[in-house]
């Protein structure tokens, strides 16, 4: 599949789209229920799911959480289902929970997504839409959270190959 | 090796962070940077010359010095940022392919 694009509609939204060759139905499976969730959701490696709790109905909660397992740190997120048609289109609040990490990710996000499905594979968008510029520059500019980061130090090991590859500077 | 691939690899630097830093604040020559990071005048040089391939800085000329500031055109940090957002975003997504792989013959069962 192509990889996710990731777009900014506007100053305070991101998009993401990726296609999956799967039915909607089993995409919207793999997006609402915990077992599921917890098997993907899972950011850079060395994170786990261990906490996803799922109400999904219009007014329903969830609470996600992570947990690195190598330093024992966690954050989560949690909000509310605001609407909902089942293998088509869920939105929901989303708000952050700090845990142990230090950090701040602004007032909140409506998070729209929608699940479009042609000739059995599903294009799944997600468009986020913070309360600022500056909370949506914040989320972007740490991944999924802080705590969920790449170091620098591995971001220094990720591109070493490249810079070796360059002539050093006089 | 692209540009965005350039500004990556310069901004994984934390010497040249501390410098694009720096010079947020107005141009700066290089013996201020000297002072600035207590390196040796070669080693700042040298950073400059990867951070202005990247196309993150610009220099002048002003008699005998070359000041250096921000491109903020070039700096494209958004695009560094996107990019690593996306891949973790992209990381997830591929483990929801396998996951959806193993899923969906039992659908299909189901469904007969």
């Amino acid at each position: 599949m192509k990889p996710a694009e990731v777009s900014l509609p506007s100053d305070t939204e991101v998009r993401v789209v990726r296609k999956f060759d799967a039915p909607a139905s089993l995409v919207w499976r793999a997006y609402t229920e915990p077992a599921l969730m917890q098997q993907w959701l899972l950011g850079p490696p060395g994170w786990t799911m261990p906490v996803c709790e799922m109400d999904v109905r219009v007014g329903g909660k969830f609470r996600w959480r992570w947990r690195n397992d190598e330093d024992g740190s966690e954050f989560g997120f949690y909000g509310e289902f605001k609407e909902l048609t089942p293998h088509t289109r869920i939105v929901h609040t989303e708000f952050f929970d700090p845990g142990d990490i230090d950090s701040d990710m602004g007032e909140g996000t409506v998070i729209t997504v929608t699940f479009d499905e042609t000739d059995g594979a599903t294009t799944m968008t997600s468009l986020m839409k913070y309360a600022s510029k500056q909370d949506r520059d914040a989320a972007l500019s740490t991944g999924m959270t802080d705590g969920m980061e790449m170091s620098y130090e591995q971001l220094d090991t990720l591109v070493a190959s490249e810079s070796s590859n360059r002539a050093l500077p006089s | 090796m692209s540009r965005l691939d350039q500004s990556f690899a310069a901004l994984a630097d934390p010497t040249r962070r501390g410098i694009l830093a720096y010079l947020a604040q107005g141009e700066a020559t290089v013996s201020d940077l000297v002072d600035q990071f207590d390196l040796t005048q070669p080693t700042i040089s040298s950073h400059l010359k990867t951070l202005e391939a990247a196309g993150l800085i610009s220099r002048s000329r002003k008699a005998q010095t070359r000041p250096c500031k921000l491109e903020p055109e070039g700096l494209k940090a958004v695009d560094v940022w996107l990019e690593r957002f996306r891949s973790i975003w992209e990381g997830n997504y591929v483990r929801l392919d396998t996951l959806l792989d193993t899923l969906e013959p039992a659908g299909k069962e189901k469904k007969l």
